[in-house]
């Protein structure tokens, strides 16, 4: 039977121990949350979070309480760079390297246009992953600035800046659908 | 404070993370600049619509099975071998299946407390709900002894209304609503542009008080505690620090005589 012999095999069941599966398994979703929107894709999402989670489980007797969540979402986000960073090396980083529209011009009279579940996805998506980590993880993961700034590994006035320039910016993608198309 | 300020901190004002001084110096400078309340308003209406479910990615189940114990994979190893062994193995294969069979049972029903939440799941969809339009109150009043009396013969207990619009949450209205296989009353108070539901309902035992628990669910916070009797249950999108301190000064508001 050709179903006995599938062209990836699945790896083997961690082993994982209970104290790791209440305090790290709740945040699983959180953790597929983040690596989706930063990988943008379900089979790349699912070799950060199955990478992730097998470095929480090596390093779990490291994690001496405090806020799982936080110190779950770090390590994935760590994977993402990571993996990516081996994936495309070439490919910088830096949101600095996306030109950014000029926020401060914004006219004031644009309006929102389109704010449904679609529309938001694409403009999410074409935001630099620097960005759009600030504005997953403030807006849907709901983080404080401060949680931000521990996943991240930033200054809070960074984290404050970031997400102000992934909103102005997002607003600018809502407001201007037909621009430049979905180039990610 | 001028619009360049205003422009920086909006955002942080937005999420709640200003201190109290600067909070209230952009609270003054929005109610006199047209251009930057505008603004706000703009971002506001993006912060609501993030907030939409469908953009929330769940964890597929796949995913979640790969990383959830499997106890009862050896359950079917532990029944017992037909005949060939001494019936003393059998009793004992039997007692270990029987162990092995009750753990799952065990580990469900304490995840049950933390991840499926019937109570919780429900209040949630009841918020969501109420933010459709022409949903969120039949009663439309910033004025508790106009709300209270509303629930007059619509409920078979009297809610407790309080005013908390010294604290910042101006109560907006009331409504009926169904929680829990029961009619409750629906509370709605306003956190600038957020909303808060609160759910009020008779517990069984007159006198019950339980402690506050949390949960989260799609981005949404829902506190629920017990108080001479009566069960609360909050729910928003506000920031959770936010919402803890609704529900603190509802409840001490409700313990003194401010309830009417």
């Amino acid at each position: 039977m050709p179903i006995e012999a599938p062209a990836a095999v699945p790896p083997p069941p961690p082993a994982v121990g209970a104290r790791f599966e209440a305090v790290v398994l709740p945040w699983l979703d959180a953790a597929w949350n983040l690596a989706r929107w930063l990988a943008r894709d379900d089979a790349d999402a699912q070799d950060v979070v199955q990478e992730a989670m097998l470095r929480a489980l090596r390093y779990f007797d490291s994690f001496h309480g405090g806020d799982a969540r936080v110190w779950l979402l770090a390590i994935v986000r760590n994977t993402y760079f990571t993996l990516r960073a081996k994936a495309l090396p070439l490919e910088p980083l830096d949101e600095d390297s996306h030109p950014l529209v000029d926020e401060r011009a914004t006219p004031e009279a644009l309006t929102l246009l389109a704010v449904d579940v679609g529309s938001l996805r694409q403009a999410l998506e074409r935001l630099p992953p620097p960005l759009r980590e600030a504005l997953v993880l403030r807006e849907l993961e709901e983080c404080s600035y401060k949680e931000i700034a521990t996943i991240t590994g930033q200054k809070i006035g960074t984290v404050m800046s970031r997400l102000s320039r992934a909103r102005e910016r997002l607003r600018l993608e809502l407001a201007q659908p037909a621009r430049g198309g979905a180039t990610p | 404070m001028n619009c360049d300020d205003a422009r920086r901190l909006l955002h942080a004002y937005l999420d709640d993370e200003l201190d109290a001084a600067g909070s209230a110096a952009m609270a003054a400078h929005l109610d006199g600049c047209a251009d930057c309340a505008a603004r706000c308003r703009e971002h506001e209406r993006l912060h609501q619509a993030l907030k939409q479910p469908g953009l929330y990615r769940r964890a597929p189940a796949a995913l979640r099975e790969r990383w959830t114990p499997r106890r009862d994979t050896d359950a079917p190893v532990a029944q017992p071998a037909p005949s060939r062994r001494p019936l003393a193995w059998a009793a004992a294969a039997g007692f270990a299946g029987a162990l092995l069979l009750a753990m799952p049972l065990y580990h469900a029903m304490q995840q049950r407390g933390a991840t499926a939440d019937v109570l919780v799941d429900e209040a949630v969809s009841s918020h969501l709900r109420s933010l459709q339009p022409q949903h969120l109150m039949d009663v439309v009043s910033t004025d508790q002894h106009t709300v209270k009396p509303w629930f007059d013969g619509r409920l078979d207990f009297a809610p407790r209304v309080v005013d908390l619009a010294g604290a910042g949450f101006p109560l907006a209205g009331g409504r009926l609503d169904a929680l829990d296989g029961r009619s409750v009353a629906a509370l709605v108070y306003r956190r600038r542009l957020h909303v808060i539901n609160v759910y009020e309902w008779p517990a069984a035992a007159a006198g019950a008080s339980a402690a506050q628990r949390e949960s989260r669910r799609n981005g949404y916070t829902v506190l629920r505690w017990t108080d001479a009797g009566m069960h609360y249950l909050a729910v928003s999108d506000v920031d959770p620090a936010a919402l803890r301190e609704f529900a603190a000064d509802l409840r001490r508001g409700a313990g003194t005589g401010d309830a009417r």
